[in-house]
C-alpha cells in the first residue's frame, strides 16, 4: 500500500526523522493561510499524488511570495499530471502540501528495501540524490553504498558510520545522518514497509540533515497490526474496480485490451494473458478468483470485468484443484443470466469434477464455446473477440 | 525414487482441526501418505476426525515419530508456528499458509540457517511424490508415478504443466511448489539439486514468474552443475511493471525480472525455454526423446 508524502512525513516524524515545516492544503485559500503560518519568505507548493516524478511533470513549485503561492496552488489544484509512473492517463492533483524553502548544500539518497535473494533487509545510501536512484545504479554503481541488515542484530551503529562515511560525510554531519539512518531502519521494521526511500535526504547550509520528500510503501499483508497506517489509504489513488475486487477476495488488474479473462490461480491467470498476447490477442485484464472461491464470487468476477466497456469477449480458464469445476459453471451460468451477458464466453474446464462442471454448462442453454485446452481456449476467444469487432 | 518426501514419510497438521487443514489432511491420507494426527494449541488430548492432537510440535513428535509437517495455520500466527517445528527439529515443513507479512518470513528465514529443518513455501500448493505422498492441496488425480521433477512458483500453472505430462504418459518423480512469496524457505537452486542428485529424475521441468532474481540465480546454477535437461516457462510476459500480478512477489521492479529478461538468460544458461505455456508437456516428451 502506497500512501502520500505528507502522511509519509508524519511517520518520519515518529521516528525522529528531521523533515521541514509544512501543512496540507485542499483549496487555494487553504495554501495561503498555510503559507502564512509557517512563515519565512519561501514555500515550496507540492502536488500530492502517489507517484514520482512530479517535478518534472510541474507539481513542485517553488514560491517566493504569498502570491506566488496562490498561483502555483491555483495552477496545480485540479490538474492531471502525467509523470513516468503514473502511465499515459496520469494523476489528478487533489490535495498540496505547502512546506518552509531551505537552503539546500546536498542532495543524497537513503532508501530500504527487501533483498530477496538473500531475504534480508538492504540499506542503500548515495551521494547522487535527487535523481532517479536505477540511473545510479546503472551508470556508476560503486556510488551506492550497500548494507545488509543481519535480523538478529538488527541496525547496528556500524551500519550508520559505513552509509555516512562511504557518502562523503564527515564530522558531527556524518552523526547526524547515522541518527537519521538508525531512524529510518526502525521506521521500516516497526511499520512493516516493503520501500522506505528518501530521495533527496538533504543537507544544509545551516547544517541539518533532513528528509525533503519520502516515500514508503507498506506490506498489505502486515496491515492487520497497524490500523492506524492502513487508515491513511486514499481511495482516490486506487483504481475503484481494484478495490471492489480486493474487497470480494478476488484480485482483479486492469489492462488495455478486449478479452476480459476469469481465472484460478496467480501463475495459470498470468499464463493465460501470455498465451493470448503470443496469439495476437489482448487481454483486457488479470482476474485471479482464488481457491476459495463461491458461486457468488464468480458473479461478482463477471459484474467487474463487464463494467469494462472495451471487453469484446470473455474467457473463463479453470485448472480445479481444491476450486471445483461445477462450483464454476454454477457461478458462469448465475452470472450470464443475472447479467444478461452479451459477449461471447469461451469456457475452459480441467481439474476436479470437470464431467459434472461441463454438464452443467451443456444443459444450461447459454451459448458457450467449449474449448479443449489452454491452447485452444486462446484461438477461440480472440476469434470470438473480432467477430464481435 | 524421489525427492524430499515418499513412502517413509509420516505427516502431522499444524492448524489440522480448521476446515481447510482437516480437507487436506484427508486427502493427503485417502492418497495413501502416512497421516498421524495434528497440531492445535488447547485441544491436545483430543480426536479428531479419528486421529490424534497436541498442544505442541515437540510432543506429536514424540508420540507419532512424525518427520514432515504441513502449516494451514492463519497468516498472524503461521510464522510462529513455523518457529515452533524448527525448535522441534522436524526435518521438512510444508507451509500452504498465504499472506504472512514478509518481515515475519525475514525472521523465519534467520532463523533456519543452520537447522536441520527444509522449509518448503509459504504460500505454495505442496509437494507430491506421486503414487506415495501427497502433502499440500493439490489435486492428486491428474499425477502419475515417473520420472520428470517439477519445481514453480504457481500453484494452478503447475497443475497445468503436470496434467499435459500425465496426457502423454509422462510421469513425475517429485513436484514441488515453492510458493509466490518474496522471501521463501526454499528456492529454484535447492530443488534442481536434489533432481540432479536423485537417480530417479531424469528432467526438469521449471516454472517461474516475473520479479525477483530467483530464475535467473537458477539459469546460471544449471549452467555450471545440471546434469539433466531442464525445460522452464516463465508467467508474466503480458504483465505491465509496476503492477503486482496476485502473488506478493510477482512484481516487475525494473532490470532482469522481466519475463522477457528471464526468457533470455536461461536460454543462454542451455535451458529449454517455453514461451506457450500450453506446449510444456510437447517440449518435454521431444526432450526426453533425446535423452
Amino acid at each position: 500500500m502506497n500512501i502520500h508524502e505528507y502522511q509519509a512525513k508524519e511517520i518520519m516524524k515518529k521516528f525522529g526523522i528531521p523533515v521541514l515545516k509544512g501543512m496540507v492544503a485542499n483549496s487555494v485559500d487553504e495554501a495561503v493561510a498555510a503559507a502564512k503560518e509557517i512563515g519565512g519568505k519561501v514555500w515550496v507548493v507540492k502536488a500530492q499524488i502517489h507517484a514520482g516524478g512530479r517535478g518534472k511533470a510541474g507539481g513542485v513549485k517553488v514560491a517566493k511570495s504569498l502570491d506566488e503561492v496562490k498561483k502555483y496552488a491555483t495552477e496545480i489544484l485540479g490538474k492531471v499530471l502525467v509523470t513516468f509512473q503514473t502511465g499515459p492517463e496520469g494523476k489528478k492533483v487533489r490535495t498540496l502540501l505547502i512546506e518552509e524553502g531551505c537552503e539546500i548544500d546536498h542532495e543524497y539518497y537513503a532508501g530500504l528495501v527487501l533483498d530477496r535473494s538473500t531475504g534480508k533487509i538492504t540499506f542503500m545510501a548515495s551521494s547522487e540524490g535527487g535523481v532517479e536512484i536505477e540511473k545510479v545504479a546503472h551508470e556508476s554503481p560503486e556510488k551506492i553504498i550497500k548494507v545488509a541488515i543481519d535480523p538478529a542484530a538488527g541496525f547496528t551503529p556500524f551500519v550508520g558510520r559505513k552509509l555516512a562515511y562511504g557518502i562523503g560525510m564527515k564530522g558531527e554531519l556524518a552523526e547526524k545522518a547515522s541518527k537519521f539512518f538508525q531512524g529510518l531502519y526502525n521506521a521500516y521494521i516497526q511499520s512493516d514497509c516493503t520501500i522506505v526511500e528518501i530521495n533527496p535526504m538533504v543537507t544544509t547550509k545551516q547544517g541539518v540533515v533532513l528528509a525533503l520528500d519520502a516515500k514508503l510503501n507498506f506490506d498489505e499483508n502486515a496491515l492487520f497490526r497497524h490500523p492506524e497506517i492502513a487508515a491513511m489509504r486514499d481511495p482516490n489513488e486506487e483504481s475503484a474496480k481494484e478495490l471492489e475486487a480486493a474487497a470480494a477476495g478476488l484480485s482483479y488488474i486492469e489492462l488495455d485490451g478486449n478479452i476480459g479473462c476469469l481465472v484460478n490461480g496467480a501463475g495459470l491467470a498470468m499464463g493465460t494473458l501470455d498465451i493470448i498476447k503470443l496469439h495476437g490477442g489482448t487481454p483486457a485484464n488479470f482476474l485471479d478468483v482464488g481457491g476459495g472461491a463461491t458461486k457468488e464470487t464468480v458473479e461478482k468476477a463477471f459484474s467487474i470485468i463487464l463494467q469494462d466497456p472495451n471487453v469484446k469477449a470473455i474467457l473463463v480458464n479453470i485448472f480445479g484443484g481444491i476450486m471445483k469445476c461445477d462450483i464454476i459453471a454454477t457461478g458462469v451460468i448465475a452470472a450470464a443470466k443475472s447479467l444478461s451477458l452479451k459477449v461471447p464466453l469461451v469456457v475452459r474446464l480441467e481439474g476436479t469434477n470437470v464431467a459434472l462442471g461441463k454438464k452443467l454448462l451443456n444443459d444450461s442453454g447459454l451459448k458457450i464455446t467449449a474449448a479443449e485446452d489452454l491452447d485452444d481456449a486462446a484461438r477461440k476467444v480472440i476469434a470470438a473477440a473480432k467477430g464481435a469487432h | 525414487m524421489s525427492v524430499l518426501i515418499g513412502r517413509e514419510t509420516k505427516l502431522i497438521t499444524l492448524g489440522f482441526t480448521g476446515k481447510q487443514g482437516t480437507f487436506h489432511s484427508l486427502q493427503s491420507r485417502d492418497y495413501g501418505t502416512q497421516f498421524c494426527g495434528g497440531v492445535t494449541p488447547g485441544k491436545g488430548g483430543t480426536v479428531h476426525e479419528g486421529f490424534p492432537v497436541f498442544n505442541t510440535v515437540e510432543e506429536a513428535i514424540k508420540k507419532t515419530d512424525a518427520n514432515a509437517a504441513m502449516i494451514f495455520v492463519p497468516p498472524p500466527f503461521a510464522a510462529d508456528a513455523i518457529l515452533e517445528c524448527i525448535d522441534a527439529k522436524m526435518p521438512l515443513v510444508i507451509c500452504i499458509t498465504e499472506g504472512i507479512p514478509i518481515l515475519d518470513m525475514v525472521k523465519v528465514k534467520s532463523a533456519l540457517k543452520g537447522t536441520k529443518t527444509r522449509l518448503i513455501g509459504p504460500n505454495c500448493p505442496g509437494v507430491i511424490t506421486p503414487g506415495e505422498c501427497k502433502i499440500g492441496i493439490m489435486p492428486g488425480h491428474i499425477h502419475m508415478p515417473g520420472r520428470v521433477g517439477v519445481v514453480s512458483r504457481s500453484g494452478t500453472l503447475t497443475y497445468e504443466a503436470v496434467y499435459q505430462l500425465t496426457q502423454r504418459n509422462i510421469g513425475q518423480s517429485t513436484c514441488v511448489g515453492i510458493g509466490g512469496d518474496p522471501v521463501a524457505g526454499t528456492n529454484f537452486i535447492d530443488v534442481l539439486d536434489m533432481f540432479n542428485k536423485d537417480p530417479g529424475t531424469d528432467a526438469v521441468i521449471m516454472i517461474g514468474e516475473i520479479g525477483g532474481s530467483g530464475e535467473t540465480d537458477a539459469a546460471r546454477w544449471i549452467k555450471k552443475n545440471m546434469t539433466k535437461p531442464v525445460v522452464s516457462f516463465i508467467a508474466g510476459a503480458a504483465a505491465p511493471a509496476g503492477k503486482r500480478m496476485g502473488h506478493a512477489g510477482a512484481i516487475i521492479s525494473g532490470g532482469d525480472d522481466t519475463a522477457e529478461a528471464k526468457f533470455r538468460i536461461l536460454e543462454e544458461c542451455g535451458v529449454t525455454v517455453v514461451r506457450n505455456p500450453s506446449e510444456l508437456g510437447k517440449k518435454v516428451e521431444e526432450v526426453l526423446a533425446k535423452l
